[in-house]
């Protein structure tokens, strides 16, 4: 792995995985009359074509399912390649969409711990004209999170800003923030801090025993955590492009 | 209102049963008016346990789809009047069973009973779900090995999200810990893990540990439950159990090998 000086370079790869994420607009569907959502689309579309030209999209169909009626999944995502979208995933689809939704290769994401409120998400999508950037200031309000039980194995747990664990976390679990993790436990999981690509957010905890620590996508896996023998409170932060590890 | 309390584990094999008839037992001797009910359906093993499996006509799965009313489903123990088997269906699978149909049950039995253990499938699907989902109190049942310790933190982590206290935003369900098939012996020689290793991981409420004993096998192939054998220290043990649930306040044992007694000491006797 190349995200850490301090492990010697054994050979020069050509590639490598990293986990990264990346913000998309969400388009939410609220209705299954799809003459009703080609015409609005087209509205909103006109209002900033070029913000919206080949621009990739996640469809939202969580609303839109809930009243038992069907979407016709194949109309949709065939009129949104013709008005020059590309749908890089579907959320909420029942088993029937999802099926016509790999048909298309898009993939299907599954919605990670809270589920944002769409409505506010989706209106503050709507681009800024003179800059043509989504304006996201308004969502980045800070929202941290304290967790006071332990978290088991299987569980997943995202903060939005800082997560604080005052117990432990067990090997198979899951904690993502976006900002900084705390663990005033023993960290058997795995940790992801800055996973909106924040550099500066650090993971701390009293034991590192964890399966994988991540900061804004450059990880480390138990495999070479191992080597450390930490056996005390330790820090990870990210410095010049590498995972730096170190006792508090 | 009854107490209802799980006896759970994720891992096949731990002694779910095997507890789930000994606390049941347990607490109807202590005079407490308790049912058990069997939520394997399809593996249905509870009757075999409890020595009643000749007298099973009903099960929950036909009150369930209403052929059957409980009274006529519910078997009454010979050796305790305050203590009833509801048996699971050996002919059906998991599905038989719905959130509705066992809310609905577990409301009828609450009426009239203080405890109702339900005796939990392994696994985490619909049959392990649907046992925990009403409950109050969880005895997580674990072996002193990894993997039974993993897939009980796994279970944990279910009953703090996919209960019914947990979905109503109720106080969330109080787990125990019963840490079954413990040998000192092995622990010393460290081929298992320790009451500590355990508590390392998952942190819960010791309600007792259930030392590996031949009379708990002896007990399920003769149909008693083991708590009512009260020369083994099983048995013991899960007396011991009862006790601290019911908030005795009984010090631990079979946690520490025994001592030899000075006969043994001075010939060193193994």
């Amino acid at each position: 792995m190349s995200t850490d000086t301090e492990v010697p370079c054994y050979k020069k790869s050509a590639l490598e995985f990293k986990s990264s994420s990346f913000s998309a607009p969400v388009l939410v569907i609220h209705t299954t009359e799809l003459k009703q959502i080609k015409h609005q689309l087209k509205e909103k579309l006109a209002q900033a074509p070029e913000f919206f030209k080949n621009s990739p999209l996640v469809l939202d169909l969580k609303c839109c399912n809930e009243n038992g009626k069907s979407l016709d999944l194949e109309a949709l995502i065939k009129f949104l390649h013709a008005e020059n979208l590309l749908p890089i995933g579907i959320s909420e689809a029942s088993e029937e969409q999802q099926s016509i939704a790999i048909k298309f290769h898009i993939p299907i994401h599954t919605v990670r711990g809270a589920h944002p409120d769409t409505n506010k998400l989706n209106s503050n999508n709507i681009p800024d004209n003179k800059t043509g950037k989504i304006n996201t200031q308004a969502i980045n309000t800070l929202e941290n999170k304290l967790i006071s039980q332990p978290v088991r194995s299987g569980q997943r747990i995202y903060a939005k800003g800082d997560l604080t664990i005052l117990s432990h976390v067990s090997a198979g679990a899951e904690i993502m923030a976006e900002g900084n993790i705390h663990v005033y436990g023993a960290l058997r999981g795995k940790a992801l801090a800055g996973v909106q690509g924040d550099t500066q957010s650090r993971i701390f905890c009293s034991v590192l025993q964890a399966e994988l620590v991540s900061i804004a996508g450059h990880y480390k896996t138990s495999e070479d955590l191992d080597k450390l023998d930490l056996h005390q409170a330790t820090q990870i932060y990210l410095q010049d492009q590498a995972l730096i590890i170190n006792n508090l | 209102m009854a107490r209802i309390i799980v006896v759970t584990s994720g891992k096949g094999g731990v002694g779910k049963t095997t507890t789930s008839a000994a606390i049941a037992m347990g607490l109807a001797k202590k005079g407490h008016k308790t049912a058990v009910i069997d939520f394997d359906v399809g593996l249905r093993n509870l009757d075999l346990i409890m020595g009643c499996e000749r007298r099973v006509v009903y099960d929950f799965v036909n009150v369930i789809n209403g052929e059957a009313s409980l009274r006529q489903a519910l078997i009454k123990d010979k050796r305790c009047n305050q203590l009833f088997i509801l048996p699971a269906s050996q002919t059906r699978d998991k599905d038989a069973l719905t959130q509705e149909g066992v809310g609905k049950v577990l409301d009828d039995l609450s009426k009239e009973f203080k405890y109702i253990v339900c005796d939990s499938p392994a696994g985490i699907e619909k049959g392990a779900n649907l046992a925990m989902y009403f409950a109050d109190d969880a005895f997580v049942v674990t072996n002193p090995e990894v993997s039974s310790v993993r897939d009980s933190d796994r279970m944990l982590g279910i009953l703090a999200s996919k209960s019914r206290r947990a979905e109503k935003g109720e106080e969330a369900i109080k787990e125990y810990l019963l840490l079954s098939r413990y040998s000192p012996k092995r622990v010393k020689l460290g081929e298992m893990l320790s009451v500590e290793d355990v508590q390392d991981i998952l942190s819960l409420h010791l309600l007792g540990v259930i030392p590996e004993s031949k009379s708990v096998l002896n007990a399920s192939n003769s149909g008693t439950p083991v708590i009512l054998d009260e020369e083994s220290s099983a048995g013991q043990a899960y007396v011991d159990v009862v006790a601290r649930y019911l908030g005795e306040d009984v010090p631990h044992r079979f946690i520490d090998e025994e001592k030899k007694g000075l006969f043994g000491k001075l010939f060193g006797r193994k």
